[in-house]
């Protein structure tokens, strides 16, 4: 028993708790019915990963930079004649693109890293299999669940314009506007607040001590 | 009428109220405790809301094989589930539920009742002895000593009522109750609620049985259907208990319109205090095996026996 005086009444707890699964009781719960009723989920959701195969140019980044090495790529070379070009030219046929969904930790660097969006997520989830070999899913596996993909989130109208927009822009202005320097840099049309400081330094590390050196 | 359709009638009824109540308060059981845990409980069984859920366990229970443990005391054994639950069934026998309404009526019904509900305590040391298990043991032993504890108490607290009413019979209880015995006998009352969840083993006095540390205590080794029968022993207690609270304490079927209606008043009460008994099994944790004897010895035994002075003293002025 404690000596301080704070004690509260006897029995107060006893009542709290009664209060407490009675009021619970009264709200409704919030089970889902899951297998009878679709799950709402938010539609960035990392359910399986999809691959737009026409996207892809075997550039390997994805398979390089997974932790867990669960991308699998195959391709081939293949000679492609331009009428008028002095050479044929090479391109990179896709032949196999594998995710083992077994190894596979839903981290989503792959899709992150891949400059030409050829991989996307998508809230689908229920791909289980009795076998777990059946979780590598081939191409064509990868490639039906662009159904699935949700369309992309509406650009923040606050955001800079993307870098083809910027540059479209530019060229429709006028000519000798874009060079390649300046479409480097796209203009922001955030409204910028008012210059109160005279002059903002430039984004160097300000004073930032060196990173020092473990002692040897 | 002939004497054996009489008595026919009267076992059937009481075999059906021993039968639907408790499958009635165990699915309320699920599904109150589901919705007080934000859960909504069984859903499928019967297609609406879960309402079969207890049929399908009963006929689950069924089908499971029925194993006796080699080293286990198989008479003893296979006797002791039927032990825990016949009590039960002789002790629904003598509830009244409306004012003519009782199965068979006794003029030492009170007497019988606290006799047969005694009995419990032998199934709870048949079971953990015959089972050859040290974890039934350990509950068997723990049952033994909270049931002798707890009978104390429910005794004095029925006692103080009884004498309030100057009859033993539970008609004749219910008959002499008036309702400013609801405040004359409230600690009685509580005592006796107490006292009776403690009979039972519900929780949070739930110590012999504690899953998280005893297995399951004495019922460990059952299955099937015995452990069925155990189960059907534990819904039928809470109906039992709410049944005896209300025919004592909280005027049977006194209410509006008791002549015709007083059977739903009976059946209403029990049912309010059987969503207590829930209740408190959702909102409590277990009781530690000193805490339950500390709350027997200390505090329930000298509150009854306060409360038998004051009835004393009560009935000696009027």
């Amino acid at each position: 028993m404690s000596e301080n005086g704070d004690r509260i009444a006897p029995g107060k707890g006893l009542l709290d708790g009664l209060a407490v699964t009675f009021k619970t009781m009264t709200r409704r719960s919030t089970t889902q019915q899951y297998p009878d009723v679709e799950p709402d989920l938010p539609p960035r959701s990392r359910g399986v990963i999809a691959l737009l195969e026409e996207n892809c140019t075997v550039c390997m980044l994805c398979a390089r930079e997974c932790p867990d090495w669960c991308i699998y790529i195959d391709s081939h070379k293949e000679e492609v004649v331009v009428p008028g070009a002095a050479r044929p030219r090479q391109r990179n046929v896709l032949d196999r693109f594998d995710i083992d969904f077994s190894l596979c930790m839903y981290c989503g660097i792959c899709i992150e890293v891949c400059p030409f969006d050829a991989l996307h997520w998508t809230p689908e989830f229920e791909y289980a299999e009795t076998d777990v070999l059946s979780l590598l899913h081939d191409k064509d596996r990868l490639g039906d669940w662009m159904r699935t993909v949700p369309p992309p989130p509406a650009h923040d109208v606050l955001g800079e314009p993307a870098k083809e927009e910027a540059t479209a822009a530019r060229k429709a202005a006028g000519p000798g506007a874009a060079t390649a320097a300046k479409t480097a840099r796209p203009a922001a049309v955030r409204p910028k607040p008012a210059p109160t400081e005279p002059e903002k330094p430039a984004p160097t590390e300000p004073e930032k001590p060196a990173p020092t050196e473990p002692e040897q | 009428m002939p004497l054996w359709l009489d008595l026919l009638i009267r076992v059937a009824a009481v075999m059906v109220g021993f039968l639907v109540l408790p499958l009635v308060i165990g699915q309320a059981e699920h599904k109150v405790m589901a919705h007080m845990q934000g859960r909504v409980g069984p859903m499928y069984a019967g297609a609406f809301h879960g309402w079969a859920q207890l049929i399908a366990d009963g006929v689950k229970f069924v089908q499971k094989e029925d194993i006796t443990p080699r080293e286990a005391d198989r008479t003893v054994f296979r006797l002791a589930p039927i032990v825990a639950l016949f009590p039960y069934l002789v002790v629904i026998l003598t509830i009244p539920l409306g004012p003519n309404l009782v199965a068979q009526p006794l003029d030492i019904g009170l007497f019988l009742v606290l006799a047969v509900l005694g009995i419990g305590v032998v199934a709870v040391l048949m079971s953990a002895w015959a089972s050859a298990n040290k974890y039934s043991l350990l509950g068997g032993v723990r049952g033994a000593a909270q049931l002798l504890g707890y009978e104390l108490p429910l005794v004095l607290a029925a006692a103080s009522v009884a004498m309030a009413a100057g009859t033993l019979s539970l008609p004749g209880i219910v008959e002499a109750w008036q309702p400013w015995w609801l405040i004359w006998q409230a600690p009685a009352a509580i005592v006796f609620f107490i006292a009776g969840l403690a009979e039972i083993r519900r929780p949070p006095f739930d110590m012999p049985i504690a899953d998280s540390e005893l297995v399951f205590g004495y019922m460990t080794e059952y299955t099937g259907l015995r452990f069925a029968f155990f189960l059907l022993a534990e819904y039928v207690g809470i109906v039992v208990i709410a049944a005896l609270t209300t025919v004592l304490f909280l005027g049977g079927w006194h209410g509006p319109f008791e002549e015709q209606l007083g059977w739903l008043w009976t059946l209403l009460k029990i049912f309010a205090l059987s969503f207590v008994i829930i209740w408190f099994r959702v909102s409590y944790p277990r009781l530690r095996e000193d805490q339950l004897q500390r709350l027997c010895w200390l505090i329930l035994v000298p509150v009854a026996l306060a409360q038998l002075v004051l009835t004393t003293a009560v009935k000696a002025a009027l």
